[in-house]
């Protein structure tokens, strides 16, 4: 199947990514940090859709925007943030912390421009989409069952953790 | 225009990460340093995908595992920030300096 018009898709989606997760990280409310958190995630549910992975992208929405996002919005309500809305929102470091991310991207850049090379970025592989949910049960329940099973020990820890970590007395 | 390849997907998840690591590193909220550890992981899942679109579907299986340990991680971290609201009445990093001698 021949895509339609995927270059205004990419750059629209991940240019909306971007301009949200600069939101992210510059709004004084946390609520609105956390509102533009979700156009974020919802974006990059549109790129996963567009590099034929459907199940992650559903998984994106329903799992990251629509559970993890509502246990932000509700630490956000219990936490009472009138008071810093009106403090500094940036830390004294910010300069250095700055110039190290900055570095950081330079270093990634020149990595991607290097791997060029070695990794065949250019080729575009045509994968099967119609039955991708299908594929990813079969892996996931095939040669990933122990990391699988592991992962519900690790939620059913974490779950466990949350609960001591926020009840008052224990 | 000319046809969008993994390259393209790389630079969108390396602009993420940085936007999430000056997040991480310069903010004061603990909630808003939260949320960008979770774009960071959004970035990696970025990266994972787009090469499993080249090399298989490990990396879509990976990045269901991500999506796992980020949930995992917020619960965990969000917890840990309502006891230390409970304590401090705050929620700015800099004052959490219980364990600072």
């Amino acid at each position: 199947m021949n895509p339609v018009a995927t270059p205004i898709f990419f750059y629209g989606l991940s240019f909306a990514a971007i301009a949200f997760a600069i939101a992210v990280i510059t709004r004084r409310n946390a609520v609105h940090a956390a509102l533009s958190l979700i156009g974020t995630l919802i974006s990059l549910a549109g790129l996963y859709l567009m590099l034929y992975a459907p199940f992650v992208a559903a998984v994106q929405i329903v799992l990251y925007a629509g559970g993890i996002m509502v246990l932000f919005l509700f630490v956000i309500m219990l936490v009472n943030l009138d008071q810093n809305i009106r403090e500094i929102q940036f830390n004294r470091q910010w300069l250095v912390g700055l110039v190290v991310a900055l570095a950081l991207g330079g270093l990634l850049l020149f990595v991607i421009r290097q791997g060029k090379v070695i990794f065949p970025l250019h080729e575009v592989a045509d994968l099967p989409e119609g039955i991708n949910t299908q594929m990813v049960g079969m892996t996931l329940y095939g040669p990933y069952m122990l990391p699988f099973e592991i992962a519900s020990l690790l939620l059913l820890v974490a779950i466990v953790g949350a609960v001591v970590m926020a009840k008052k007395r224990i | 225009m000319a046809e969008i390849t993994t390259l393209h997907y790389l630079v969108v998840a390396a602009a993420l990460l940085i936007i999430g690591t000056i997040g991480v590193l310069t903010r004061r909220n603990v909630v808003i340093i939260l949320m960008s550890i979770e774009l960071i992981l959004n970035a990696v899942n970025l990266n994972l995908v787009a090469f499993s679109r080249l090399y298989g579907l490990h990396g879509q299986i990976f990045a269901i595992f991500i999506i796992t340990d980020a949930a995992a991680e917020a619960a965990v971290g969000l917890g840990i920030i309502i006891a230390f609201f409970r304590n401090k009445e705050t929620i700015n990093v800099d004052e959490a300096d219980l364990l600072k001698w």
